[in-house]
Formats: structure tokens, C-alpha cells, sequence
């Protein structure tokens, strides 16, 4: 793909053009649009269904859109990619559910997430080094479980879970973090914590945040999509969505 | 997993079959102390099974692959050991023809087949016990992998590839002596196969293999593709968004753990002097499964502990009530599954430092549903064997 896509700007990260994907005869997406600058952070709210899920997984190549464009950093593709070619590319993805290696610990949950080759043949001759026990120990810093890294990921808590999970996508370095609910489950101060860094994530990343908690969103202050049925209903604000008369119609005034 | 095992399990493995050797050549018959060939024969049979139990760990274990087909492995590893031993007899077969074994003979071919060329050669015969094993994996691997079958499909295809092997060697113009296989053979590398010197050492080999898969197998799982592999195995998706290929991985561990199967039924034919389409058998493939539920999945020194404890069960039960055993057999699994999920080792070998594989719900429910489905299996493994003897 060396041509430039029409409407692809050089400045934006993630651009999604007229997306469609039928599942069984439901549209789940239904010609969606959307563009991420490079550094942005975005929340997306929505009502269920609304195909915020499918979005996160026709980004990452989990599912295939049946026509439209994907397009990352302005020239690549991402319909053409599996999920590993997506990730190495600089996408990380965190679950809705936090998915993380119930049976190892925090400390080598973050090792298998942290940046380096993928292969077999790299990981049956890797030996552990200086520079990764760094990063590790700086992530756990970040995300609060320097005192938890021996415990088995099985253990923890609903909430130091989704922070692991969020420090595994850190490891990884993307460029594009996708963050399905991280505060589901979370108490009010645990979700206090989690706005703070993902704030800070921002600083030198993009990120897409699908939330249902307003608080919370309302917190990240950030611009705000909302997704009806499978396509763009609002964007902006959240003050600005809040006052549209047809979001209101369909999700905030239920 | 603790050190402890690390050191232990090699060392008795090693040490029990040294003092089974010693016990069996250096000590008159007519001593207490006298081992007889017979239990050194078993022994050395239980370790070629070992062997099997240990392949299966590895993929069921660590990789989360439910394989009921691995006794394929292990009897393509056992008909390249059989076709040396065939090519070894020459002309002391009943047609004393040092071109052709008898069952070609028989059936009025008049030249060896293509390939069957090299296996008279034994390096060229040991080199085909690895990579025919492996190949067969290689390649159903990289299939089912890729389309990203896994669960009970893959444990199905898996016995549809053990079933379909047994038919087609069951056939008489596949070359490998039809649903007789191969028997009668004389020696093995110059030493006669019934020499009590001969049984000893190939005990004492298959301990030897035995314990350095053992460690093989140990580092593999201890390193961090063996990390990997475990988290393919309990959130395989996940593994994905970071960037891992599964089907990789997988392949990877799926491939060493044929060629350690086919190492064990090459160590297997000339210990029990007979190689026939039976090994292909389902059944077998389940009782490899069942030897390692009860020694603990996903523990290595359990596999091999499992398949000793279940064999040797076997070859008293079958001894003093021959019928009973596929029920004995069923109901220790039905029993392992609900009263021990993590079979011996995994219940009682890990106290301190304890840290790996906790069955999930996941893997309870596919075990639970294996468990139906054994029944139904042994019954037609049964059959099969019954069909064998009659034909």
C-alpha cells in the first residue's frame, strides 16, 4: 500500500472509512466513519449493541469488515492483517473482561507482554536481561503492583487486574492503545486512578476508551463519539453530546 | 514443579533400572534376589510407555492440546524399529530369502518397495523413527493449527488420524505385513533379542531416553517459550493482541512431542518382539491420556509416574481377571477426574513454591467431556482388538 487512501491525512493515526459488517443478517456496524489524530484520546459511549466491541475488533483484525477502509499511520491496511501482524504494528488492546495469564505472575505477565520478537525460536533461547527487569519494574510502578509482581495474575483483585492488563498493553509499546471499560468493576478511587493514568498514557500515545461510566469519561475530558447502531450518532464534547437532541433520544434520557 | 523433582525423577528412573540390571545379571536364578527377564521386560516396556505418557503431557499439559491420537506417533516410531528388525532377519526368515521378508513373500511380491530401501541400515532406520514422527506432525499440525482448530474438534480429528492410520495398515498392499505387522525377529544390531543381556540393555536404554526426554522436556517448559505456551494454553486469543502466534507455538511443541512418541515405540518393538496395526489403536491413545490424568497433567514426572502405576496395574489385573480391566481402566479415570483433577503429582508432588497449572473450569469441562466420550471409545477399541484376533 503505497498509495495514499483518499481522505487518509497524514496526521491522523486511525482512519476508518463507510465500514460495514453484517453478522447473520444484523448490521453491527453500518458505514462507520471515524479518524484519530496521532496523540488523541477519544472516548467512545454507546448504548449495547451499538458496535463499539466490533469496532475494537475489526481494528485489531479479530474480524474482518465486509467492505470499507482501515487504515493505520495514514498507509497501512489493517483489513489485509491478522491480530499478531496488528499488534507488532503498535496496536494494543485491552478486554472488556480482564484477560490476563491466570497461571503466571504479574512479573511474567508483563515479561510475555513486554516489546521484542514474537518467535519461538527467540523465546526458547531467551534469557532474562538487565534492560527488561528495568522496564518491568517501572510498569509495576506505574501500575501499582510492585509489592504484587511474585503473586500468580489468578490472585488479584478485580481491579489490579485491569491495571495489569493495562500495564501489559504498556509493555507491549504501542502506539494505539485500545481500552475496552477499564474501570468496570473498579471502586470510585480506583477509577479516580485509572483516569489519572490514562491521562498520563496519553501524554505520548493514542488512545480510544469505550466506557459506560460518565463519571469517568467526564473525567478523561476528553472528545467524545457516540456510536448508535453501528454508526457516528454525535461526536464532541461530552457537554455537546449530552445537549444532542438525538443522543439524548436514544441513550442519555432513557 | 519443584527442583527437587528436577534431580529426583532422573535419578530414579536411571537408578531403579540399574539395580533391575544389576539384580538380573549379576545374581543366580535360583537367588531371592534374582530379577527375572520377564519383570525386566515389563519394566523396560513401562518405560517405553513412560515415554508416550511424557509426549502426551507436553501438548495436553502445556499446550492445552486434548490428543487422543498420540499412540500413531508412537507406532510409526515403532514400525520404523520394526522394519530394521524385519530387514535384520535376512535370510533366516521361513523363506530364507535375505531380499525379502516373508510377508512380501507371501503375498507373491517379487522386490522390495521403495521404501522400505535404507531401513536394513540401522542409523538410516534410527534417523526415520525421528523423522517420520515428526513429518506426519508437521504437517497435521500446521493444518489444524492454522485454521485454528482446537478443543474437541482437534481431540477428534486427532483419533480420526490414530483410526484412519489403523485401517490403512491394516491393509496387506501398504507393505507393513497387513494386521499381522511384523514379528519373529532375531536381533538387533548383532545382539540376539532373546538374550537376557539384550533385554537388560534395552531397559537400561529406555531409561536412559526416558530420562533425558525427562529433562528435555523440563527446559522446554521451563523456559520462556514454555511461558508462552502456557499462555496460549489458558488464554490463547490474548497471546494473539501481543503479538504471538499460537499456531506456532503449538506446532512447535507438537512436532517434539511425536518425535518423543516415536522415540518410545521404537524402544517398544523389540522389547515386545511384535509390531501390528493394533498399536494404532484409539483405545491406546486414550489409555495414554488416562496414564497421564492419574499421574497429573502437566507435571512431566507424573506423566511417567501415571504410566507405570496404570501399566502395572494392568498387567496384574489382566493377569488375575482379564475381562475386568477396560472397566477397572474407565473407572479410574471417571474416579481421577472427579476426586483429583490434578492427578498424584499434581495433588500431593507440589507443596512449597507451588505456582503452575491450576486446572481451569476450562479445562475441567474438557476433561469431564473426554470422559464420556472414553467410554464410548474403549468399547470400540475393544472391538477393534476382538476383530484382530479373529481375522
Amino acid at each position: 500500500m503505497n498509495a495514499q487512501p483518499i481522505g487518509a491525512v497524514s496526521g491522523d493515526l486511525l482512519y476508518l472509512n463507510g465500514v460495514n459488517k453484517t453478522f447473520d443478517g444484523f448490521k453491527a456496524i453500518n458505514n462507520l466513519s471515524l479518524t484519530l489524530a496521532k496523540g488523541e484520546m477519544r472516548a467512545v459511549i454507546g448504548p449495547n449493541g451499538a458496535g463499539k466491541s466490533t469496532m475494537m475488533d475489526i481494528i485489531t483484525g479479530k474480524t474482518k469488515p465486509d467492505t470499507g477502509q482501515v487504515i493505520f499511520s495514514a498507509s497501512t491496511d489493517l483489513t489485509k492483517m491478522d491480530e499478531p501482524a496488528i499488534a507488532k504494528l503498535g496496536i494494543g488492546r485491552k478486554f472488556q473482561k480482564p484477560t490476563t495469564f491466570e497461571n503466571h505472575t504479574v512479573w511474567d505477565n508483563l515479561l510475555l507482554a513486554l516489546a521484542g520478537d514474537r518467535s519461538p525460536w527467540f523465546t526458547l533461547r531467551a534469557r532474562k536481561q538487565k534492560s527488561e527487569a528495568e522496564k518491568i519494574d517501572s510498569l509495576l510502578e506505574t501500575i501499582r503492583l510492585t509489592d504484587h509482581r511474585h503473586r500468580r495474575a489468578a490472585n488479584l483483585s478485580h481491579g489490579q487486574k485491569q491495571w495489569l492488563e493495562i500495564g501489559m498493553l504498556l509493555a507491549q509499546d504501542p502506539e494505539l492503545l485500545l481500552v475496552d471499560e477499564p474501570v468496570a468493576g473498579m471502586t470510585d478511587a480506583e477509577t479516580e486512578q485509572t483516569a489519572h493514568l490514562l491521562r498520563d498514557i496519553n501524554r505520548t500515545r493514542s488512545v480510544v476508551v469505550v466506557e459506560h461510566d460518565m463519571t469517568f469519561v467526564r473525567a478523561l475530558g476528553v472528545k467524545v463519539t457516540v456510536l448508535h447502531e453501528g454508526s457516528v450518532l454525535s461526536e464532541g464534547s461530552l457537554d455537546h453530546v449530552s445537549a444532542d437532541p438525538k443522543v439524548i433520544d436514544v441513550y442519555l434520557g432513557r | 514443579m519443584t527442583r527437587l523433582s528436577l534431580t529426583l525423577t532422573p535419578v530414579i528412573i536411571i537408578g531403579v533400572a540399574i539395580i533391575l540390571a544389576i539384580l538380573n545379571l549379576a545374581t543366580p536364578a535360583t537367588s531371592a534376589l534374582h530379577v527375572s527377564d520377564f519383570v525386566v521386560g515389563l519394566a523396560g516396556k513401562y518405560l517405553c510407555y513412560a515415554l508416550l505418557a511424557l509426549a502426551v503431557d507436553l501438548v495436553w499439559g502445556f499446550a492445552g492440546i486434548l490428543t487422543l491420537g498420540h499412540a500413531a506417533f508412537f507406532a510409526l516410531g515403532g514400525y520404523c524399529m520394526g522394519m530394521y528388525l524385519t530387514r535384520e532377519i535376512g535370510a533366516r526368515g521361513v523363506y530364507a530369502n535375505a531380499n525379502l521378508p516373508d510377508f512380501m513373500i507371501f503375498i507373491g511380491w517379487k522386490q522390495l518397495p521403495w521404501y522400505w530401501h535404507g531401513f536394513a541400515w540401522f542409523p538410516f532406520a534410527m534417523v526415520m523413527v525421528l523423522v517420520v514422527p515428526a513429518i506426519l506432525a508437521a504437517v497435521f499440525g500446521f493444518l489444524a493449527f492454522r485454521s485454528r482448530v482446537s478443543g474437541v474438534y482437534l481431540s477428534i480429528i486427532t483419533q480420526a488420524l490414530t483410526y484412519a492410520l489403523l485401517l490403512a495398515f491394516f491393509r496387506n498392499d501398504m507393505g507393513f505385513g497387513g494386521n499381522n505387522g511384523m514379528t519373529d525377529f532375531k536381533d538387533i544390531i548383532g545382539f540376539p533379542l532373546n538374550r537376557s543381556s539384550t533385554t537388560t540393555a534395552l531397559m537400561v536404554i529406555s531409561a536412559i531416553f526416558t530420562a533425558a526426554a525427562f529433562l528435555f522436556a523440563r527446559w522446554l517448559v521451563g523456559s520462556r517459550y514454555g511461558q508462552v505456551l502456557v499462555a496460549v494454553r489458558d488464554a490463547e486469543s490474548r497471546t494473539r493482541f501481543l503479538g504471538y502466534r499460537p499456531e506456532y507455538y503449538k506446532l512447535v511443541i507438537w512436532v517434539v512431542s511425536a518425535v518423543i512418541a516415536g522415540i518410545g515405540g521404537a524402544l517398544y518393538v523389540p522389547q515386545v518382539g511384535i509390531i501390528n496395526p493394533g498399536e494404532f489403536a484409539p483405545a491406546n491413545s486414550i489409555e495414554a491420556v488416562i496414564w497421564v490424568a492419574v499421574g497429573g497433567r502437566g507435571t512431566l514426572s507424573g506423566a511417567i509416574l501415571g504410566a507405570v502405576l496404570v501399566n502395572f496395574g494392568k498387567t496384574v489385573l489382566t493377569g488375575a481377571l482379564p475381562g475386568a480391566w477396560l472397566y477397572a481402566l474407565g473407572g479410574l479415570f471417571i474416579l481421577v477426574t472427579l476426586f483429583m483433577p490434578r492427578g498424584i503429582m499434581g495433588t500431593f508432588g507440589r507443596r512449597a513454591g507451588a505456582e503452575t497449572s491450576l486446572p481451569t473450569a476450562h479445562e475441567k469441562q474438557g476433561l469431564a467431556a473426554i470422559d464420556g466420550k472414553a467410554a464410548d471409545l474403549a468399547e470400540a477399541g475393544a472391538d477393534i482388538g476382538d476383530g484382530e484376533k479373529t481375522a
